[in-house]
């Protein structure tokens, strides 16, 4: 028990007094179990995705009109439970995997909570979903990756976002895209941490490229929330290869950009998956160092006046952050939650979970850049997709791949700072 | 010997001094009490939030940051001996373990709080720059780390072993009672004690801040290399941090680069395991 359990103890107390026992009888509430990591070395992102969740909230449980087609937010409530509101209740998975199983159980005993969302960290998501699969209550994950997570033959198991798979295709194309214009990509090092998000999403792409016939040139595995990392950099800096793939979280990533400029090491094309990349806390402290990284991502701000700019703008209101790659894919995930407890029209998991089987959205009912949302029978998305993004001014990403909707052509050789 | 060998060499005894550095107030405390302040690693960070705030708020970098974070954190380190160290060094050891583990949840969380989850940089300033020379490549944040290791380290001997004052903090770890009767306030040479660990502390992570992220959780990060230093060193001894710091930062460094970053903990956990199977009090400590 720490310090923020006593505080969530105080206000869950004072806020049941104020609501007294006549307060939950009027408005049915669903709610919604959240694991995410609220603290340890990834709690930026957990503090973000409560943000995010919190718009995603107010859009369900108030009217807006002006997000157009996007489900669930022309009227308030959930219009399939008689205008029930959706309510996240937050839990804390310390970023660790043990710690995100027990929560997870205890959402679902104690809580009752209708359904899971989370847990952020691939190996979170891979111990917390097994709680949720014993006890038969869905699970929907919007943001882990490893590919791995919906081959276990779960029933209760979502996953919205594209996952590694699909990205190593696209790093494969992205950069015999930009052989074909010229650039240097023959050889390619993959850099990543020893996590479960690490390690599976390193093999899947050295699989990827493989099977093109190039396997990759060099690996570098470290240990993740390096103190240091000088050895990891001599080494490219030893081998030179043409790409280097970073797969790392937000510390670990700041202290890459930190220590390639005090060794002075950049290569041709600096690619890296998302994570660390994608927050927006990496872009404020080393965006300067970092120009022309590479990311991969699915959320493109729209033009003034769509629902995604919109939704942008509520995002930066409530943080003060800009919206990322991640918050997006939570914020999406979340909606396509809402919208099939809203057409079961009924708190049974077993409701819930025929919906989301049944679920099938469009592009145009998305703020997110998938083709679509409709899950195979792992539970995958098998309609999400997604772009390569670039750092070119050290500040903002801008989509640069595929052609048909990059914003700008891809700048090379990495600049760094 | 290739350049890459002779760079990860150097980088290694840089990181070494930088570990020597925030180690060396862990160090102090335990001989001076017998404490071990597992709120040390928040101190550490403390000191980098407040060269942080400083810079950003009046710019100066190092030169102003570092010795407003040492006296921010020295008087820390007072209240806390006051309102907490005091008390609980009179409770069973549990209480002792329990009540800077206490202290650094609280610091962590207030920080938190105030800050917000996000990771910081320092901006870029004086310091920032890197020499190279003959293909060598060293950051003159690194190094005015490692400096200021070796003269912190140079001074708190000094202190203990050529002053007055040191005679005085050495009686009372030794014998409490023994140096009240020759008119030594405890209580106030502790304090002094908890001051000068603690503003090290803070002089460390104002001087780290320069080529480290900052965030509310860098003190777990931290912290556990801390620990391993001292007690490689042996704990209460100043020189041994400084000896221990530079023999792990080498260690890592080099089995980093030539066995894999993975296998590097391994590596230097090991080996210091092994050595404290041979020498339990450490490089440099008392039995």
């Amino acid at each position: 028990m720490n310090f923020k359990h006593v505080t969530r103890l105080f206000c869950a107390a004072a806020m049941s007094l104020a609501l007294g026992p006549g307060a939950q009888a009027q408005d049915k509430v669903v709610k919604i179990g959240v694991i995410m990591p609220m603290s340890g070395g990834t709690a930026s992102i957990g503090a973000h995705a409560k943000a995010a969740l919190e718009v995603a909230m107010d859009i369900i449980n108030n009217a807006h009109p002006e997000l157009g087609n996007l489900p669930l937010a022309k009227n308030a409530g959930l219009a399939g439970l008689g205008g029930a509101k959706i309510e996240a209740v937050f839990a804390d998975n310390q970023g660790n995997p043990a710690t995100g199983q027990n929560q997870a159980l205890r959402l679902i005993t104690e809580e009752k909570v209708a359904a899971v969302f989370g847990s952020y960290q691939s190996g979170v998501t891979l111990t917390s979903s097994a709680i949720a699969e014993k006890y038969g209550v869905p699970f929907l994950n919007s943001e882990s990756v490893a590919a791995n997570l919906t081959e276990r033959g779960f029933k209760w198991f979502f996953r919205t976002t594209p996952i590694a798979t699909d990205f190593a295709k696209i790093y494969v194309d992205f950069l015999a895209d930009i052989k074909a214009q010229g650039a240097k990509t023959d050889s390619v090092a993959v850099v990543h941490d020893n996590t479960e998000y690490g390690t599976s999403v390193a093999n899947t792409i050295a699989g990827a490229f493989k099977e093109k016939g190039r396997p990759i040139a060099l690996d570098v595995a470290y240990p993740v929330n390096a103190t240091d990392l000088q050895g990891q950099v001599l080494q490219l800096k030893d081998k030179k290869p043409d790409v280097v793939i970073m797969i790392s979280y937000t510390s670990d990533a700041i202290l890459f950009a930190k220590t390639m400029q005090s060794l002075d090491y950049k290569p041709a094309v600096l690619l890296a998956d998302d994570a660390g990349y994608s927050d927006p806390s990496f872009t404020k402290a080393v965006g300067k160092i970092s120009q022309g990284v590479f990311n991969r991502s699915s959320w493109v701000v729209g033009p003034p006046g769509s629902a995604s700019a919109i939704i942008a703008d509520m995002y930066k209101k409530k943080s003060g952050e800009e919206m990322d790659d991640t918050v997006a894919r939570q914020m999406q995930g979340f909606f396509v939650l809402a919208e099939a407890i809203d057409r079961a029209g009924s708190t049974d998991p077993a409701k819930i979970q025929a919906a989301l089987k049944a679920t099938d959205l469009k592009p145009e009912q998305l703020m997110i850049g998938y083709k679509g949302v409709k899950f195979d029978d792992k539970g995958q998305n098998v309609l999400a997709s997604g772009a390569i993004i670039q750092l070119q001014d050290g500040e903002n990403y801008v989509s640069v791949w595929p052609k048909a909707n990059a914003e700008k052509a891809p700048v090379l050789p990495y600049k760094g700072w | 010997m290739s350049f890459v060998l002779v760079q990860v060499i150097v980088g290694g005894l840089l990181l070494g001094a930088v570990y020597a550095l925030f180690s060396s107030g862990l160090t102090l405390v335990w001989g001076m009490m017998n404490i071990v302040n597992f709120a040390h690693g928040d101190f550490v960070m403390l000191g980098m939030y407040v060269a942080y705030v400083v810079y950003t708020l009046m710019g100066g970098g190092p030169i102003l940051g570092a010795p407003l974070a040492t006296l921010v954190l020295a008087t820390v380190g007072v209240v806390v001996y006051f309102a907490l160290i005091r008390d609980i060094m009179k409770g069973p050891m549990l209480a002792q373990i329990l009540g800077t583990f206490g202290l650094a949840l609280l610091l962590r969380y207030s920080v938190f709080w105030w800050f917000g989850a996000n990771f910081l940089s320092m901006p870029p300033n004086i310091v920032g720059g890197t020499y190279a020379f003959a293909g060598l490549r060293i950051e003159a944040s690194r190094l005015l780390a490692g400096v200021v290791a070796l003269l912190v380290t140079f001074g708190l001997h000094l202190l203990l072993t050529r002053t007055s004052l040191g005679s005085k903090m050495l009686a009372v770890a030794e014998d409490q009672t023994a140096a009240q009767l020759m008119g030594i306030r405890p209580d106030t040479m502790q304090a002094i004690a908890w001051a000068i660990a603690a503003g090290a502390t803070g002089l460390a992570g104002a001087l780290i801040a320069n080529f480290f992220y900052i965030v509310p959780t860098v003190g777990e990060t931290l912290g556990i290399v801390a620990f391993v230093t001292v007690s490689l060193g042996g704990f209460g001894s100043v020189p041994g941090a400084l000896v221990a710091g530079l023999l792990i930062g080498v260690i890592e460094s080099l089995s980093g680069y030539l066995i894999g970053a993975v296998y590097k903990d391994i590596v230097v956990y090991v080996l210091f395991l092994f050595f404290l199977w041979f020498r339990p009090q450490g490089l440099m400590g008392k039995m």
